[in-house]
């Protein structure tokens, strides 16, 4: 008689359950009626409805997002960029000090990151706000995006851009016809990539955001400390994390194409 | 009939390497022609060279003669079968072959019907909407083919396209190649290190050896009359014998002492046939091929006009059905002689381990090496695969 271990089985529901306990709670408790959380108090909307007639959250989310997609975009132009150059030129002394620099915002404690960049702002009188959130977040988005690309060029095989060539094609053509198609899936990926983390930042963006320009995860911040809101923002965390599965799944379509 | 693709006093270094050095010759138009040598003699980077993904450090290449040295790859037409294919993953076989034309910008149903008929010759017609990923190596090949082929090149460029593949499919891509050679009448630039593939189809062959050409003949002359002991050890086995003139009875014959036969009773020197036109006292480096010697229980009766004859000791026999070889010892010598069966052996009188032979042979089918100094020891002194 065989009888599998239920050991391996029990271990998963005990991992999950850890995970996603804390999250059930927080998505329950953005529909519970009651304030304090503690008790269920019924099934009920209002937190939504009181998320989307806060003003200062509406204006929160649309600075995330502007600064979101451009830092996405100058973060994605600059890092593939930065790849294609350590791609092409890897093996000389100034590539290997170029990837080692790209590589330090990555291990880098954020905090060190944010109270650096806040030094630097000052030195050169730049005013805290959009635009120095938007300088931050190109800062450490383009390191992933460049190291994303990086890994999808590393596969990528040099003949083809030779037979190209050898085929009529100019630079241009085969960076259109041969190399773009076949690493797209990897700058989409960086792109995603650059704009989570952007989006998501709290630390740095805490650090170089002034007065009238903060983003979602500081608006969050500033609003738990009264507890009356903390419905509220069981509501939008719960928005925020079905929009971040969304970004997470398509992006791994992505990088799972061939 | 005019030079077609020249070379120049072509050198390229990498760094101390002299991947090409000092090359200079020249492909006739329509010609078969094949770079043979061993791995990292500096193939490739020839290859390279004529195809514009290297510069060479010195030197001309000429193209139906103009200078193509400075040109960059897209704008030479040459065009290369690469050692991987190098198909482009995102696109179907039909593309494939279509890129090409498409860069020169050619009308739409002219590509068409310009793929379709590639896609004919190479006998891909049903595989034309798969991706690469969906073929078979053999299949890869002949896209790689189509695809250089469909631009009509001047030249066509081929960097050791069957390495990839087994021994069989090795054997019918070679037909193919030769009959797609005949069909398209276009120059075939080959690279292979593999002297079979080299001799079968090559109208001529230049042997390289560490960035050199050593000889550059058709298969027949590289083999039969091999100019150093490299290109004489690289294609075919061969034995050599390090000799020196003691007299020229005449104008086409001397005869050498070889030092390793000294103390054979009565030996009064090896008959050669002196092209080299060598004085007493020269040097000699003699290439016999296995298959030239003869070899038997009783004295030869056949007498040619200039054969040589030694008694010899059999040490070592393999039969292989159509030949039988004997490793011999003459003097302090070991000698590697292959017999064709020609009559029904079991007839004759066979010949054991142990056994005193005659050894023998046409002074004719011996052949003087350009270099007379013995060969390169890593080579073997006698024969490869003993
Ligand atoms: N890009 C390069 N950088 C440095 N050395 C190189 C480079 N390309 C070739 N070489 C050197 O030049 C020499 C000739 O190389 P090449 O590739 O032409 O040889 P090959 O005859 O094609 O050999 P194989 O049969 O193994 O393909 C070798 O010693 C090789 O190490
Ligand atoms: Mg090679």
């Amino acid at each position: 008689m065989t009888r599998t271990s239920r050991i391996p089985l029990a271990t998963t529901i005990a991992i999950l359950l850890f995970f996603y306990i804390p999250i059930a709670i927080l998505v329950v408790n953005s529909f519970n009626a009651s304030s304090t959380g503690g008790a269920w108090g019924g099934w009920t909307l209002k937190w939504y409805q009181k998320l989307f007639a806060n003003e200062e959250m509406w204006h929160a989310i649309r600075n995330s997002l502007v600064i979101g997609v451009t830092s996405t975009l100058v973060s994605t132009a600059i890092g593939t960029s930065a790849a294609f150059a350590l791609y092409k030129y890897s093996g000389t002394r100034i590539q290997k000090v170029h990837g080692v620099v790209l590589y330090m915002p990555l291990v880098v404690p954020e905090i060190l990151m944010g109270i650096s960049l806040l030094m630097i702002f000052m030195a050169v009188r730049l005013p805290l706000g959009l635009f120095a959130i938007f300088l931050a977040h190109v800062t450490f988005s383009m390191s992933y995006v460049a190291m994303v690309v990086l890994s999808r060029l590393q596969d990528f095989d040099a003949t083809l851009i030779e037979a190209a060539q050898d085929l009529g094609a100019d630079a241009w053509l085969t960076a259109r016809k041969i190399l773009l198609p076949l690493i797209s899936p990897g700058i989409v990926a960086g792109a995603l990539l650059a704009f989570t983390l952007s989006v998501d930042d709290f630390v740095i963006t805490f650090f170089v955001s002034g007065p009238g320009s903060t983003t979602l995860p500081v608006q969050v911040y500033s609003m738990i400390k009264h507890s009356r809101n903390l419905p509220i923002i069981n509501a939008l965390s719960t928005l925020m994390m079905v929009a971040t599965f969304v970004i997470v799944l398509t992006s791994q379509r992505q990088s799972r194409r061939a | 009939m005019g030079e077609f693709l020249e070379f120049q006093g072509v050198s390229k270094r990498f760094g101390p390497v002299k991947a090409v050095n000092n090359v200079s010759f020249s492909v006739k138009r329509g010609e078969f022609f094949s770079l043979l040598g061993p791995s990292g003699c500096g193939k490739t980077t020839l290859l390279r060279l004529i195809a514009g993904f290297e510069q060479p450090d010195s030197g001309r290449i000429l193209l139906d003669g103009q200078d193509i040295t400075q040109l960059p790859p897209n704008h030479r037409n040459v065009n290369t079968v690469f050692q991987n294919y190098a198909l482009f993953p995102h696109m179907t076989v039909f593309e494939n072959i279509a890129f090409g034309l498409r860069v020169a910008r050619r009308p739409k149903d002219e590509i068409e019907h310009e793929v379709m008929s590639m896609l004919k010759l190479v006998q891909m017609e049903d595989k034309a909407w798969h991706l690469p990923s969906q073929i078979s190596g053999g299949q890869k090949q002949r896209v790689a083919i189509a695809r250089a082929l469909v631009n009509k090149p001047s030249v066509l460029l081929l960097d050791e396209p069957l390495a990839a593949l087994d021994l069989k499919l090795r054997q019918r891509m070679l037909l193919e190649l030769d009959l797609i050679h005949d069909q398209v009448g276009i120059t075939f630039l080959y690279v292979t290190h593999d002297q079979g593939e080299a001799m079968s189809l090559s109208d001529r062959i230049a042997v390289m050896h560490s960035g050199v050409t050593e000889q550059i003949a058709t298969p027949a002359e590289v083999y039969e009359a091999p100019k150093t002991s490299f290109v004489a050890s690289f294609i075919g086995d061969t034995n050599f014998f390090d000799g020196i003139v003691s007299s020229v009875p005449d104008d086409d014959y001397c005869l050498v002492d070889i030092p390793d036969f000294a103390d054979i009773e009565g030996f009064n020197g090896v008959l050669c046939y002196n092209d080299k036109k060598k004085a007493v006292g020269g040097r000699v480096n003699l290439s016999v091929r296995p298959e030239k010697f003869g070899i038997s229980i009783d004295p030869p009766r056949r007498q040619f006009a200039h054969m040589n004859v030694l008694r010899a000791k059999v040490e070592d026999i393999i039969y292989t059905g159509n030949h039988t070889n004997y490793w011999v010892s003459v003097g302090s010598r070991r000698i590697a002689v292959y017999q064709q069966h020609a009559g029904y052996l079991l007839d004759e009188k066979p010949i054991r381990w142990g056994d005193d032979v005659w050894l023998y042979w046409n002074a004719d089918n011996g052949y003087m090496l350009d270099d007379e100094a013995a060969p390169d020891p890593g080579l073997g002194d006698n024969v490869k695969g003993v």
